[in-house]
């Protein structure tokens, strides 16, 4: 269990984390999601125990991170922000320290060390110096480092950030890989991610938190949630359509998305595409394409971090 | 222990991956062997004993200890390989104590290298090789103070350059503490006791006191307790500043 309570650090006047709570159960994998500078990296900094909060706990399989900071930091594996380590060292080196330092004994040291480097795809750098490594081997390096002891809490700090589509789709794969029966807890910005792999997304921005949901619970907090996109034929007056579509009991708003296309936004709680679909039989407009949408988080985000209502002025 | 252990062959070996353990030794023995030959007269002296191949190791160390010492945490902190160490189950002390120890070892290796001095005058006389060996353990404490300090400065700082010259500034000062210049600074306000006091902290004066053959306890644990408190303010630096 990752529990945080009332969690705070201030840098002099600033407060970069304002009074966070909430807690991670295994098997849960948390998206931690904000603008830059929201204090994502702050808040795990302090469940790592790098930084002293200011008030506030953190727990993390029942141990303080301040009073019990060894035995938390035992069952955390830490990918810090930019993935650092020591630039000197051979990647086998570096993982052998690294087991070293984290206990593990003549036995599984071998077993672990063979999985990790596998998992990551690492064989062939292995003697490599990690400063020759381009970024992606890095990253997936201090990947390997966090996962080395198998712990049953993992705090990945933009853990694909600066990777290509391909190798994102290899952390993204080796987080669902990891996942069970562990706490994860991922920070990002890129959205994508918390559909592919998040059971679940904390919004923080300022410092706070702003929403805790699942994926799909904030998806349908988008005005897009449920609506149906209409595309027609041939040319028809789109201010007739929009009217006909407002008619309907289900549909909360319509309006033209393109040059032959009307979307209908539901109302909250509704299902509109067998009511569009029905009136568009009644009617008889030729329809290219009946697409019903999905909740579009990129929108929610931008509201729920800037204190707008969802889709005021951005269709 | 054992995690003091396992920092101390990380660090030792980064010491060995750059040149810059390699370049520390090299430049090291070249010095000490001009020095003594050169500007110590050691054959015109015509004395079987080390002195003038002694005498010039404060100096040395001066220059060359803090920048063996200014990487110990600067460069972590550079690189934030730092956050990765520190959230690692090991406590502060093991990993200050684990790096200054690799430090350490480079120092005590370069002077173990200056044997050749040793057999030397063996070889053109009969020298004490008792007051040698202590002169040696004098000279191995005095670099690990040195080394103690740029701990401390080094963790200060993420700039390496810093850390440099703030570790030279401080190892002059403690050098020079029972000296006019450092002494003339504290005479005119302080009273007679704090003069003294720092008058005590001369590393020349006790440095001097071992390369005669004298082991007094009181020279051992001056420098014991140097190091030990200095590598304590680093862990307090360290706790303060580490996330800066």
């Amino acid at each position: 269990m990752l529990e945080i309570s009332h969690l705070t650090r201030r840098f002099g006047v600033l407060t970069a984390v304002d009074d966070i709570s909430f807690s991670v159960a295994p098997g849960e994998v948390l998206g931690f999601l904000g603008p830059n500078g929201a204090g994502k990296s702050t808040t795990m900094k302090m469940i790592t125990g790098f930084l002293a909060p200011t008030s506030g706990t953190a727990r993390v399989c029942g141990h303080d991170v301040e009073t019990g900071g060894l035995a938390a930091r035992r069952s955390i594996g830490y990918l810090p922000e930019g993935a650092p380590g020591y630039a000197e060292m051979t990647v086998r080196g570096f993982l052998e320290f690294i087991a070293d330092i984290r206990g593990l004994t003549d036995g599984t040291r071998r077993a672990r060390l063979d999985d990790v480097v596998a998992r990551l795809g690492l064989e062939g750098v292995l003697h490599q110096v990690i400063e020759t490594l381009s970024k992606g081997f890095r990253r997936r390096v201090g990947l390997a480092q966090a996962i080395l002891h198998d712990p049953p809490v993992l705090i990945l700090d933009e853990p694909t950030d600066g990777l290509d589509p391909n190798q994102k789709h290899e952390v993204r794969r080796l987080i669902r890989d990891v996942s069970k029966n562990k706490i994860i807890v991922i920070s990002t910005h890129i959205l994508e991610e918390v559909d592919a792999v998040c059971t679940r997304a904390i919004i923080i921005a300022g410092g706070r938190l702003l929403a805790d949901d699942t994926p799909q619970g904030l998806e349908a907090r988008s005005r897009w949630h449920g609506a149906v996109t209409l595309a027609l034929e041939e040319p028809v007056a789109l201010e007739v359509v929009c009217a006909r579509l407002l008619g309907l009991p289900e549909v909360a708003s319509a309006e033209a998305t393109g040059p032959r296309s009307v979307t209908a936004f539901a109302r909250e709680g509704t299902a509109a595409l067998p009511a569009v679909g029905a009136l568009a039989a009644r009617e008889g407009w030729k329809l290219h394409e009946l697409r019903p949408e999905t909740g579009r988080l990129d929108e929610v985000f931008r509201s729920i971090t800037t204190g707008r209502a969802p889709g005021a002025g951005d269709a | 222990m054992r995690n003091v252990v396992i920092i101390f062959r990380r660090e030792l070996a980064s010491y060995f991956a750059t040149p810059l353990a390699l370049v520390f030794i090299v430049i090291f023995l070249v010095l000490a062997g001009a020095l003594a030959f050169q500007l110590g007269g050691f054959y015109e002296r015509s004395q079987a004993d080390l002195a003038p191949f002694f005498n010039f190791h404060p100096w040395l160390y001066l220059f060359l200890i803090p920048a063996l010492s200014m990487r110990l945490w600067a460069e972590e902190r550079k690189s934030g390989s730092i956050e990765l160490l520190m959230t690692l189950p090991v406590t502060p002390w093991q990993a200050v104590l684990g790096k200054f120890l690799a430090a350490w070892c480079v120092a005590a290796l370069a002077l173990a290298l200056t044997f050749p001095i040793w057999i030397t005058v063996n070889y053109l006389g009969d020298p004490d090789n008792g007051a040698i060996l202590a002169a040696y353990v004098g000279s191995l404490l005095m670099a690990g103070g040195f080394l103690a300090i740029g701990s401390c400065l080094s963790a200060a700082t993420r700039n390496q350059v810093i850390a440099f010259i703030l570790t030279a500034v401080v190892c002059f000062a403690f050098l020079l503490a029972g000296f006019p210049l450092v002494q003339s600074l504290v005479a005119g306000w302080a009273p007679q006791t704090l003069i003294d006091a720092v008058a005590s902290l001369s590393f020349l004066t006790h440095f001097s006191a071992i390369s005669k053959g004298v082991i007094d306890l009181r020279d051992l644990v001056f420098f014991a307790s140097l190091i030990a408190a200095w590598l304590a303010a680093t862990v307090i630096v360290l706790d303060m500043k580490k996330a800066d």
